[in-house]
């Protein structure tokens, strides 16, 4: 479905308002009025309040019994131990001794049945909160809070993708809600691609080229308003701003205590980047760990991988509540399903979306919280089933968006999250 | 008796149990096969009878088995990090005593040849060395980078050898504690940049009889480490110039070399298990490939010769340890 929301629907009325509320500031005549970031101080005020989504994404298949619902000692539970936690009566695996400590500020959901063993299946229901179906297109979490809790004159991107490796780039993944929701890939945590002026051109020359591409822009804008040239000046502007403020991609000027104490390792890096990215108004952000696919060798590839994910991400966790940010902040560790309780020949454990588990914290996550249950081996869910519609009912909720909410989009009423799941009402407060 | 024949062998007799094994050793005088179970167990069965006893004492898996040279006590190394010191031929053994030995997994443990110590090696990156009649600590032996996975004593006692994920072996003065040599047996690791993981490592090591190589095994070719997609591989090291002077495969198989000994008329013996199946494979010195290999019912995960040169004891996913030998099968 194609974007269209420059024909007077509310989205062109939101649009219009806020180019007038531009020029208004006084910051130039820049469509989109993406002027405010220019104001330091009602930026901070902003950031401080604003509502943000982190999303910790376990590429490939997380096993819960080796993190969130460890069975020690049954015929499923492999060789590791279950250790206590900050919060009375809530054990997780050993391998997650540090994020242990930090379990008062997070919940556990452990009913999780998506039905699903498929990783693109099962990435798109996690990640967009629906089944796949033929021909239809739903944005992802990362376009629907972008769309939903971005200030529109925040001129730095609201869905920012955090990945291992890739060279970076714009998603694909906020489909009827327009690119400007798409994701921005940060490859390997680098600044986005083309963000740095190239040497062979003056900083003069580079102003004088680009206030002539706004001229002719507005020139053409006053008659033949889109959303497609929207979005194409959006683009533009969202560009300036970047190299502007592209020292906020740059990790390397957190204090070396904090890198030092995030892991200096990919996966460290990007979430000390992270939780820049999210002290400087990025509205989601999702890191991707990878690989837990561990068909082989689930007990060595769980030791290498969740040492490091347990390190970084409890520093991170630390360092939101410290500063404040956890209220406001939603923290979630997804993978696209879980790990098959029986170990294979190959001491490995297969896909599994039958009975598995996701920790979530922050913004309206009841901390401690313990969600559902599964049996003594891990085999089924006993207690509190809940599929993906449910958790991505629960993330909007958490950040104060009405998931039983709609979209306008071209005159249709397009809902935010699947209407046949309601959110996890105990999980929050 | 016959004399060992690779080309006779054949699986003689199942122990069967009700989890998943992951290690096997038979005892120095040749009664009992111990095996390490995924129920955190320790199987003792008795060759003859088929007699079992279950010993459970760990915490976690236990795939370090070692006994005294005159079989009387065995000792385990668990994923717990404890060591436990056992009798080993009670009827029903208790254990005479425990060491929080190692931060982290015990993945290996060596008895060195005169019975006087042990030494452990884990994910702490360290080998330990103890007192085996008191279980007092002796010395620490420190310069690994990566997870120890196999330890072993040279048969004159006077080094110790440890070999880690990252394929480096370290020769060890027992004396000193300090590391004389490293040899680097990097092709059994690799670095999978597109699933950001590390695999491989020394699975196992093997002094050969006359002590001039030093076999180290494992695997290589993984193409796919987190599918089981790899072949095994023994990296053959002449002791004295360091240098490699085999890589013993396993022609048209797919899996990891979990075991090697050297069999004092045969060569190398090696078990591999993975997603081409189990197998028994045997080398000679002077040939990459392998002289013989036999297909086992199910994966190998753990293997070690018995004391009359004709039996092989192999761990297995199915529940079951099984004895070969390599004997003629019994007529009728």
């Amino acid at each position: 479905m194609k974007c269209q929301y420059a024909c007077g629907t509310t989205e062109h009325v939101v649009a219009r308002r806020q180019f007038l509320g531009g020029l208004a500031a006084g910051v130039g005549g820049i469509v989109g009025g993406l002027g405010f970031m220019a104001r330091p101080a009602a930026a901070k005020q902003l950031a401080s309040q604003q509502k943000r989504v982190l999303v910790i994404y376990m590429a490939g298949g997380l096993s819960q019994l080796e993190s969130w619902d460890p069975k020690p000692k049954t015929d499923t539970g492999g060789p590791f131990a279950a250790i206590p936690t900050s919060v009375p009566g809530l054990h997780v695996s050993e391998l997650l001794p540090a994020t242990a400590q930090q379990m008062h500020h997070l919940a556990v959901v452990r009913g999780i049945n998506t039905h699903n063993n498929d990783h693109g299946k099962g990435s798109y229901m996690m990640l967009k909160g629906r089944r796949q179906m033929p021909g239809v297109e739903i944005p992802t979490l990362g376009a629907v809070c972008a769309k939903s809790l971005t200030d529109d004159g925040n001129g730095l991107p609201g869905h920012i993708r955090i990945s291992p490796g890739g060279s970076g780039g714009r998603g694909n993944d906020a489909a009827y809600l327009g690119p400007k929701y798409a994701s921005v890939s940060l490859g390997n945590g680098k600044p986005p691609q083309n963000s740095a002026r190239p040497d062979s051109i003056a900083e003069a020359a580079d102003q004088l080229r680009n206030g002539f591409r706004k001229k002719v822009n507005d020139h053409f804008s006053a008659r033949r308003r889109t959303a497609e040239t929207d979005a194409y000046t959006y683009s533009f502007e969202q560009a300036q701003q970047l190299m502007q403020q592209r020292a906020i991609f740059d990790v390397a000027q957190e204090p070396a205590a904090d890198q030092e104490r995030y892991g200096k390792y990919d996966f460290g890096r990007h979430c000390l980047l992270a939780r820049r990215l999210l002290e400087n108004g990025i509205t989601f952000v999702q890191v991707s760990h990878s690989n837990y696919d561990t068909h082989n060798e689930n007990f060595n590839f769980h030791l290498e991988q969740v040492g490091e994910f347990d390190r970084s991400f409890a520093a991170l966790i630390t360092d939101l509540a410290d500063r404040g940010m956890l209220e406001n902040t939603l923290v979630v560790v997804m993978s696209e399903f879980g790990r098959t309780p029986r170990i294979n020949q190959h001491y490995g454990r297969d896909h599994w979306g039958t009975a598995w588990s996701v920790c979530l914290g922050g913004a309206r996550i009841q901390p401690g919280a313990v969600i559902g249950k599964t049996n003594d081996n891990g085999t089924a869910v006993v207690d509190r089933e809940v599929d993906a519609g449910h958790l991505f009912h629960t993330y909007l909720q958490a950040v104060d968006v009405d998931s039983t909410s709609s979209f306008d989009i071209g005159g249709r009423e397009l809902p935010i999250a699947d209407p046949a799941f309601e959110s996890i009402g105990e999980l929050l407060t | 008796m016959s004399p060992p024949d690779p080309k006779q062998l054949h699986v003689v007799k199942d122990f069967e149990y009700t989890s998943p094994f992951v290690s096997c050793r038979f005892d120095p005088n040749g009664r009992f096969v111990f095996a390490g179970a995924e129920d955190r167990s320790v199987q003792r069965f008795d060759l003859a009878s088929g007699n079992r006893v279950s010993l459970e004492a760990h915490d976690s898996w236990v795939r370090a088995i070692g006994f005294s040279p005159d079989g009387t006590k065995f000792y385990t190394g668990g994923y717990d990090g404890r060591l436990i010191f056992w009798p080993a031929e009670a009827e029903k053994p208790v254990p005479d005593g425990s060491i929080e030995a190692h931060r982290g997994w015990i993945r290996s443990l060596a008895v060195s040849p005169d019975g006087q110590t042990i030494a452990t090696a884990g994910n702490d990156h360290l080998v330990k060395l103890w007192n085996a009649a008191d279980g007092n600590f002796i010395a620490e032996f420190a310069g690994h980078e990566s997870h120890i996975y196999y330890v072993m004593f040279h048969p004159t006692g006077q080094f110790l050898l440890s070999g880690d994920l990252k394929g480096q072996v370290k020769q060890w003065d027992v004396s000193t504690a300090q590391a004389v040599r490293t040899f680097d047996a990097s092709p059994l690791h690799s670095f999978n940049g597109g699933q950001g993981v590390d695999y491989g490592g020394i699975r196992s090591l093997g002094m050969s009889a006359d002590g001039k190589h030093l076999a180290c095994s494992g695997l290589h070719k993984a193409t796919n480490p987190l599918g089981a997609v790899n072949e095994p591989l023994v990296v053959l090291f002449d002791w004295e110039s360091q240098k490699t002077v085999r890589s013993h495969v396993v022609s048209g198989v797919k899996g990891i070399l979990w075991q090697v000994v050297y069999h004092s008329q045969l060569g190398l013996v090696g078990g591999s298990g993975g997603s081409g199946g189990g197998w028994i494979v045997f080398w000679q010195p002077d040939q990459d490939k392998e002289q013989f290999k036999f297909k086992m019912p199910n994966t190998v995960r753990d293997l070690d010769l018995h004391k009359d040169g004709l039996r092989i004891a192999t761990a297995h996913h199915d529940k079951r340890i099984r004895l070969s030998s390599m004997a003629p099968k019994a007529k009728g």
